[in-house]
């Protein structure tokens, strides 16, 4: 089967971005659509591009799709219901408190918490309310909130402290203090969500380990909350007749590596697996295809390219070496590549003879065990992001737990596993590995958020205000901010892939950076399959789909662009990573 | 009964565990206030974030800001603002309240401080 079959009223797609969530999704509704259902689709991701793969300008209400009689989808931007909520709550007070009260405020209203939360609401109109959607007979959602939402609205403490007193603890419910009458809307979406007999969950990955570790951390997540309604959907599977083609061959060998490693979790749900197409996903046409692929029509013989590629990584590793020292971030979601990135870039310095700092958060650590002490000049350290966390928590709970009861105790613990926890101990690590390597070059492949500076500014500048506070900022913290603003000492790179998600996703990391002074050096496209000499014909389409992200990324968004190819031998241990800096 | 208001700033939780690093200030000034709460003490706390219109209708508190967003927080005993830019301890809060000095307590076991949690002023995560 190419496509998940469901049977139940809703399902929801969930997955990193870029594995095609959005793309199994209209996929499986217009499967749905064509056996003669009423079917609604609902985007609520900021990096949605369901306009794009459904061919048609979408909004808050349904929109009937042409040539999909019974197919209708609908796009919310939690963006902007979470910028509605903030204007609401904010804009009565513009002109009556100081300019400065404003600004602290809409700043409170910025972080993911907030969006999170505000998709959540948009989840919950549509599924807690049987009313909304009666006129379907399925409601399909491109994304899925996240365990921690679901467990932090299920948390009855949460609600009813928070609605009982102004001194009580709302936890993160906080920025929802206008929200707190969906109490009863929230439960009905909650225990909805965890009916198998109403709900399935379709966990999407690529046949890719990162990819497949992620799924499997969801399901466990899920599972733990009794979402036990369940299916792996493995998308853009490379299944082709046997080739000497080298980029198809190693493709193939590295996508069978990851499926005879999965996690023992997923392998014991039903499967389904869907081909890499030539067409990609985008039109009515390529998503019937995805359901019936034998259907695909011959691929094209002859494919012009002639779009000028950017430059390779060299030249950026050239630039880069000219300032002789420096703090290199490179960024980007996960599965792009940017711990690759990082690793050649580091090498290549070290063996240009700059003493080499090089930190990374890769969670196998392969990339520090390959390289070793091997390069003269280079040395490689690890921030394990999973060890900064549990300390933290464990420090914080120590200090706390003694004043704080049974229900403030289980508050305290479920908002240490927030993302901000994770984001905040590893900036600790973060600013101590900066800290390190003043004298030569400091490469790392994490970097804080936007939002985390802004963050940290404002209680850098609070404790400076705020004289009778006995504590201290760590100094490494403190120095932090000025060099990561300074844009002849740090250099960030924006790692993406030539893809809709990963583009699109890597375009908001840059806008949350501008918004902390920050401007990006120079991005770098990795892996790219137009560049990789191919002479596959379907990867060979594949590579010429990646072309106007290629031109959106090397003309309009990056001051500098790069471009890695697709290589057929893993970029691992130092001479696996010279290939992208030769 | 002696009213005590409590103006914080923007902050996603007035507990102050919220935040990745838990601010034992605002953990034990919570249970403060519950305390004088039990003792007869109308309290009244409001967050910059969330009840901006209780800093719009109050005079005195839109003075102190318009001097500066550190001022905040502001504690307000009977109306008068008798601190600002820090929270008091228990004991001093007590004083402010003119209540029968309580017996000394176990030191504050935790000290005072500043951090990059999510629900500090000014920040946001959430």
């Amino acid at each position: 089967m190419a496509i998940p079959l469901v049977a139940t009223r809703h399902f929801f797609f969930t997955g990193k971005g870029g594995v095609g969530k959005t793309s199994l999704s209209c996929a499986t509704g217009l499967a749905l659509a064509d056996a003669g259902r009423r079917v609604l689709i609902v985007s609520t991701d900021p990096a949605s591009n369901l306009d794009e793969v459904l061919g048609v300008a979408l909004g808050q209400t349904p929109t009937a799709i042409p040539d999909a009689p019974g197919l209708f989808a609908l796009n919310i931007d939690p963006e902007a219901a979470a910028h509605d909520y903030r204007e609401r709550m904010v804009g009565p007070y513009r002109g009556i408190l100081p300019a400065a009260a404003i600004a602290s405020m809409e700043e409170q209203f910025s972080g993911a918490c907030t969006v999170e939360i505000a998709a959540f609401d948009e989840f919950s109109k549509l599924l807690g309310e049987p009313a909304a959607t009666a006129q379907f007979d399925h409601v399909i959602f491109d994304t899925a909130p996240t365990g921690h939402t679901l467990r932090l609205l299920t948390l009855p403490s949460a609600w009813s402290e928070f609605i009982d007193s102004s001194t009580g603890g709302a936890s993160c419910l906080g920025p929802l203090a206008g929200l707190e009458k969906q109490k009863a809307l929230y439960a009905a979406t909650v225990a909805r969500l965890a009916d198998p007999a109403e709900t399935t969950v379709v966990l999407v990955s690529r046949a890719d380990t990162a990819a497949l570790r992620e799924a499997e951390r969801t399901r466990a997540e899920l599972a733990a909350l009794g979402v036990s309604n369940l299916q792996l959907a493995l998308n853009g599977v490379l299944a082709v007749a046997a080739t000497d083609d080298p980029i198809a061959t190693a493709m193939m060998a590295r996508g069978a590596e990851a499926l005879a490693g999965m996690p023992a979790g997923l392998a014991r749900l039903p499967i389904t697996s869907t081909p890499l197409l030539a067409l990609g996903t985008v039109g009515l046409d390529a998503l019937r295809l995805m359901a019936d692929p034998e259907r695909a029509a011959p691929l094209r013989s002859a494919l012009e390219n002639d779009t000028a590629l950017p430059s390779r990584l060299s030249a950026l590793v050239d630039e880069l070496a000219q300032a002789g020292r420096g703090v290199i971030l490179t960024m980007g979601k996960g599965g792009v590549g940017k711990t690759t990135v990082a690793a050649a870039i580091a090498v290549a310095l070290a063996q240009r003879g700059h003493a080499v700092q090089l930190s990374t958060t890769d969670p196998a650590a392969h990339v520090a065990e390959a390289i070793g002490t091997s390069v003269p000049g280079l040395s490689v350290g690890r921030i394990d992001p999973a060890a900064e966390v549990a300390a933290y928590q464990a420090e914080v709970l120590a200090k706390a737990a003694p004043n704080l009861d049974a229900n403030g105790l289980a508050m305290l613990e479920e908002d240490l596993r927030s993302p901000c926890t994770e984001e905040i101990a590893v900036f600790r690590a973060f600013a101590r590995a900066v800290d390190a390597g003043q004298e030569g070059f400091v490469v790392l492949d994490t970097a804080p958020t936007g939002h985390t500076i802004l963050l940290l500014d404002a209680a850098e500048a609070y404790h400076r205000e705020v004289s009778r506070t006995q504590g201290e900022m760590p100094e490494a913290v403190r120095q932090l901010l000025p060099r990561l603003r300074d844009p002849a000492l740090t250099r960030v790179l924006i790692v993406t892939l030539a893809e809709a998600t990963p583009v699109h996703e890597a375009e908001r990391l840059q806008a949350d950076l501008a918004r902390a002074g920050i401007e990006p050096f120079a991005w770098v496209i990795d892996q790219s399959l137009l560049a990789s000499g191919t002479g596959h014909p379907l990867l060979r389409e594949r590579g010429a789909a990646e072309i106007p992200f290629i031109r959106r990324v090397a003309d309009q968004l990056g001051r500098r662009c790069a471009l890695i190819a697709w290589l057929p031998e893993a970029p691992v241990g130092v001479a696996g990573l010279a290939q992208l800096t030769q | 009964m002696k009213k005590l208001e409590i103006y914080d700033p923007a902050m996603c939780c007035s507990t102050g565990i919220c935040g990745v690093e838990v601010d034992p200030v605002l953990v034990a000034f919570n249970a403060d206030l519950q305390w004088l709460a039990g003792q007869g003490v109308e309290v009244s706390r409001y967050n910059l974030s969330q009840e901006p219109q209780a800093f719009a209708a109050n005079p005195a508190v839109l003075k102190e800001i318009d001097a500066g967003m550190e001022r905040l927080p502001l504690t307000l005993v009977d109306g008068q603002v008798v601190a600002t830019g820090a929270y008091l301890s228990r004991a001093q809060l007590v004083q402010k309240l003119g209540l029968a000095p309580v017996p000394i307590q176990a030191a504050d076991p935790f000290p005072v401080q500043v951090s990059t949690a999510c629900c500090k002023p000014g920040g946001g995560c959430c």
